[in-house]
């Protein structure tokens, strides 16, 4: 059980290559479902990029770093070594697969010599090396012509939808870059197609102010999903994380009013969190409540109570309990310089920063550590656990609690980052998009970053392409998030399977 | 990490947590998970049909008073305790009143009564009205808010039953609603004819997006929970999006708002223009009716019963487990597709994109508070439409945020969920353990008939 948990927590990190259709190929049974959605996405992709491209051509704006001369060297540095890196990837990647097909023709052998983060770190430092050559080169706007690259695009769609269809008719998987590369030539197609669709007569958007404020934007998302993977993973479905958000804003607003201090506002954002947390834990694991039950009625809780307070206390003295300031962005010297990338990885606020180390930690704590094999146990199979000394009841307490305090870290993003003050409902639904993030990621903690940088980016898109003015009606672009989550929750991108006791509570007998 | 040994210290502390907490919650637990091997369902076991034997003990009285109603009875009863102590601390007019408290205790107390006082003026009979009308007014106001209440309650309920959770009474209010409204401003009909086929089109609207929901769950797996909140937003935006086209807004309004209903397309008022109470009410009690027939007297029902207890002995019993996941929950939509229709053709007469408001939501706690039968689903309806209305008038009257209710509604909710809960904060859990008193107990009486026949002898 614990390894294949552990193949699974290692695979998904394969970057933008969510789809895994060949998962059941090794029984001999292979799905239709790939092919048929491939198909229609790649029909409907020739019917927008193909046939509904104008003449224009999109714009894709590349800012420039604030200070001329260290970011050529920075961007020279990055170049050097983003090309050793992605050699030397690329090298340990083939140099491992020759012996693959030569060995044997058992799908095991294969996908054994080359572990899941290979390729998917590869195509990361070759992306980086592109975005620093061409810092290098000072390229400070592409422009590409909108029918061509849609035409472009759509060939290779079609192409690769009907490679699908033939493997599949063939009873042979689909390989997993077939989805990955689909996926991106669908978002490139899709991105010049809206962009060039818009106002006047060169549209263009700034490609590294949309990936920024999809990074900012999807903090919160980023938290909550965390929170839900570590209650998750331990057996307790987390369905309060709209409420850990919103206490956790609303905390943060009061509590750094009152002490004058945003870090002050920070600490109590992840008490709040954990107090949401404990109620979870106390009534559905001591008083045995419906997990799901407990959790929608403690968003409707919150979102009352912090109206509540909000419309009496805050609003008659807002300056003494709602003007929390703002954390300051930070930049990290030297890396903030790197053009494109510095920018958006390096220019952060502190909360920012804790995301990145909030994955790393709960990633290599759920899949490297021994607390988190227990975790894992507890979540796959409480009895199994209990029968070897793990205390099933007190784990889930603890990561639930635990869970709790990172979604309420999360919510402080609203009040000391994003707006500095709290309104009522300010979370706007966001625990919910996490949760989705979190099954899109497939209950493993990059996976769920991945997600949910994806659904800050269809967020911001949103926003970016109101703006500018864009063929389709900004209510489509903001349904967008959530139809591509029916879609991948509902297995386009392969069969998703919570852990095995997620919503059961546990009763020692 | 660090607690690398401490579990082990932990489990030899206390083996018997299970005892001292509730026999009964883990017996149901045991029932409802079928001992963790599956995911439990959303209603308690208890309220399945039939009732689950427990280890009946203690006497009579004792019964009663830990039973089901009484912890209901108790829950609503803390939570406005505990509402009614939030509206207090936050009332600056109460710390001022607090005071002169043993001065003039009554003004402190009448300032903490107010808002609930207003509560109750507001919903079930205002007896500072001038006549009859205006003191009856607000009865009726709390029917014409339970409608949608229960009938979007009717649809959760209904699917909790088959074990669904089904957030999206929200998105199928939407769809409802847009499907009636429809047919309601473009087409031209006669009186009768016209109503049924908009509560026709909203039966239908919500069916086609409740079934949607079960189709995925039925074919593909995908946990309902997480389509149906998705598929509440996308309902949402279509409606925005609507709204703002010609087949939709209104003609020169710039406002995204639909024309208004036909008047042969509104429901008939039940006591005269001057109330809001209309025709949809009797629509709420019909479809209370249909669903307690469909649940316990149809085969249909029974099968989403065997499917909500436990859906592998469902399929080994031979039913068709996707068709009543899919059949459940177009259902289930429909019923939240009607709520719909009572606020586009009872309530609010044409379609806007508040028309959902946050029915859905509030049908959730409805469902639960009603323990997902029919007639409890209905008064848990009636009981949140009097807080809904009760709390506008409170809002208008004492500046206290109608926000305050969403708190009392939910803490209700958390409470009868967790009866064990509430049994413990009124200190009435069973005793223990019932041998360790019954033991000296058995001994005492016949050492007594001993002593009293020493006595005659």
């Amino acid at each position: 059980m614990s390894t294949t948990t552990t193949q699974s927590g290692g695979g998904t990190p394969a970057g933008n290559a969510p789809a895994r259709p060949g998962k059941t190929g090794a029984t001999g049974l292979v799905s239709w479902k790939a092919g048929i959605g491939l198909s229609l996405l790649a029909i409907l992709g020739t019917a927008l990029f193909g046939f509904m491209s104008n003449s224009k051509s999109a714009g894709f704006g590349i800012a420039e770093a604030a200070n001329e001369a260290a970011s050529s060297v920075a961007a020279l540095v990055t170049f050097v070594l983003a090309l050793l890196l992605s050699v030397g990837l690329g090298y340990l990647w083939f140099a491992r697969r020759r012996p693959g097909p030569t060995s044997g023709s058992g799908l095991a052998s294969s996908s054994g010599t080359v572990p899941g983060w290979l390729p998917a770190s590869f195509v990361a430092a070759v992306v980086v090396l592109g975005l620093a050559a061409l810092g290098v080169a000072k390229v400070s706007k592409i422009t590409l012509p909108s029918a061509a690259i849609g035409w472009i695009a759509a060939v290779i769609l079609l192409g690769l939808a009907g490679y699908t269809v033939y493997l599949t008719q063939a009873k042979r998987a689909t390989p997993r870059w077939v989805g990955g590369t689909f996926a991106a030539v669908f978002l490139i197609g899709f991105m010049v197609w809206i962009v060039a669709g818009g106002n006047g007569d060169e549209p263009s958007i700034s490609l590294a102010g949309l990936i920024a404020g999809s990074v900012t934007l999807a903090v919160p998302l980023v938290f909550g999903s965390l929170s839900g993977v570590l209650c998750e993973r331990v057996g307790v479905v987390n369905i309060a994380i709209e409420g850990q958000l919103l206490l956790g804003a609303f905390s943060a607003a009061v509590v750094a009013t009152v002490t004058h201090n945003v870090y002050a506002g920070l600490v109590a954002a992840a008490v709040a969190g954990a107090l949401v947390s404990l109620v979870l834990a106390v009534v559905s694991i001591k008083y045995l409540v419906n997990q799901i039950i407990v959790g929608v009625v403690l968003n409707v809780l919150i979102s009352g109570l912090t109206s509540f307070l909000f419309s009496t206390l805050l609003t008659a003295d807002p300056d003494g309990l709602n003007k929390p300031g703002r954390l300051p962005p930070v930049d990290i010297p030297f890396l903030s310089d790197i053009p494109i990338i510095g920018p958006i990885l390096f220019h952060q606020s502190l909360v920012g920063y804790l995301m990145y180390i909030a994955v790393i930690v709960v990633y290599l704590g759920l899949f490297h550590t021994k607390w988190g094999l227990r975790v894992r146990a507890v979540g796959e199979h409480p009895q199994a656990a209990d029968t070897v000394g793990i205390n099933v009841n007190r784990t889930r307490f603890w990561n639930v609690l635990m869970g709790g305090a990172i979604a309420g870290i999360g919510g402080s993003f609203f009040t000391l980052v994003s707006v500095d003050a709290f309104s009522k409902d300010m979370s706007g639904g966001r625990g919910y998009i996490a949760l989705a993030a979190l099954i899109f990621g497939r209950w493993n903690p990059i996976g769920a970053f991945l997600a949910a940088l994806l659904f800050g980016f269809a967020d911001n898109l949103q926003s970016v392409i109101t703006i500018i003015g864009s063929p389709v009606p900004s209510q489509f672009m903001a349904m967008l998030p959530y139809a591509l989550t029916v879609f991948a929750v509902a297995g386009l991108v392969g069969r998703s399977r919570p852990p095995a006791a997620s919503g059961i509570p546990y009763v020692k007998g | 990490m660090s607690e690398s040994n401490t579990p082990r210290q932990e489990n030899e502390v206390e083996p018997e947590r299970p005892e001292t907490l509730n026999d009964e919650a883990v017996l149901d637990v045991a029932l409802d998970t079928a001992d963790g091997a599956m995911a439990p369902s959303a209603v308690p076991a208890t309220s399945q049909g039939g009732q689950i034997p427990h280890a009946a003990g203690g006497s009579v009285f004792r019964q009663i008073v830990t039973g089901n109603a009484m912890v209901s009875v108790l829950s609503v009863l803390l939570a406005i305790v505990l509402g009614g102590i939030l509206m207090a601390v936050t009332n600056p007019k109460v710390a001022e009143t607090a005071g002169y408290f043993f001065a003039q205790p009554g003004d402190m107390l009448t300032e903490v009564f107010r808002p609930y006082v207003a509560l109750v003026q507001g919903s079930i009979f205002n007896w500072a009205g001038a006549d009859a009308a205006a003191q009856l007014y607000p009865i009726t106001e709390t029917l014409t808010v339970s409608t949608p209440l229960i009938l979007a309650g009717l649809g959760v309920a209904l699917a909790f039953r088959a074990g669904l959770f089904n957030i999206g009474a929200q998105g199928q209010i939407i769809f409802g609603a847009l499907f009636g409204a429809y047919v309601g401003f473009t087409w031209h009909l006669p009186f009768l004819v016209h109503l049924l086929l908009v509560i026709v089109a909203g039966f239908v609207g919500g069916a086609v997006w409740g079934g949607v929901v079960g189709l995925l769950k039925a074919r593909t797996g995908a946990h309902e929970v997480i389509v149906t909140i998705m598929l509440n937003y996308i309902a949402n935006f279509l409606l925005l999006f609507l709204l703002t086209t010609p087949a939709f807004q209104r003609k020169g309004s710039t406002n995204p708002i639909s024309p208004f209903l036909d008047q042969s397309a509104l429901f008939p008022e039940l006591l005269g223009p001057q109330f809001r109470l209309h025709a949809g009410f009797l629509l709420a009690v019909l479809a209370t009716i249909f669903v307690w027939w469909l649940l316990n007297r149809s085969t249909l029902g029974f099968e989403f019963r065997a499917v909500g207890a436990n859906q592998s002995a469902a399929r080994t019993a031979g039913i068709n487990v996707p068709r009543a996941v899919i059949l459940v929950m177009a259902i289930a939509g429909a019923l939240a597709g009607l709520a719909g229709i009572a606020q586009v053709s009872g309530t609010e007469k044409y379609l806007s994109g508040g028309v959902a408001a946050s029915i859905g939501f509030d049908a959730i706690t409805v469902a639960l508070l009603g323990r997902s039968t029919p007639w409890g689903t209905f008064f848990a309806g009636l009981l949140f439409g009097a807080f809904r209305a009760g709390g506008v008038a409170m809002q208008a009257e004492t500046q206290t945020p109608i926000d305050i209710v969403l708190v009392i509604q939910s803490l209700i909710v958390l409470f009868i969920a967790a009866p064990p809960l509430v049994r413990a904060i009124f200190g009435l859990n069973p005793r223990k353990k019932k041998k360790a008193t019954g033991g000296p107990g058995s001994g005492t009486i016949p050492s007594g008939k001993i002593e009293s026949g020493a006595a005659t002898a």
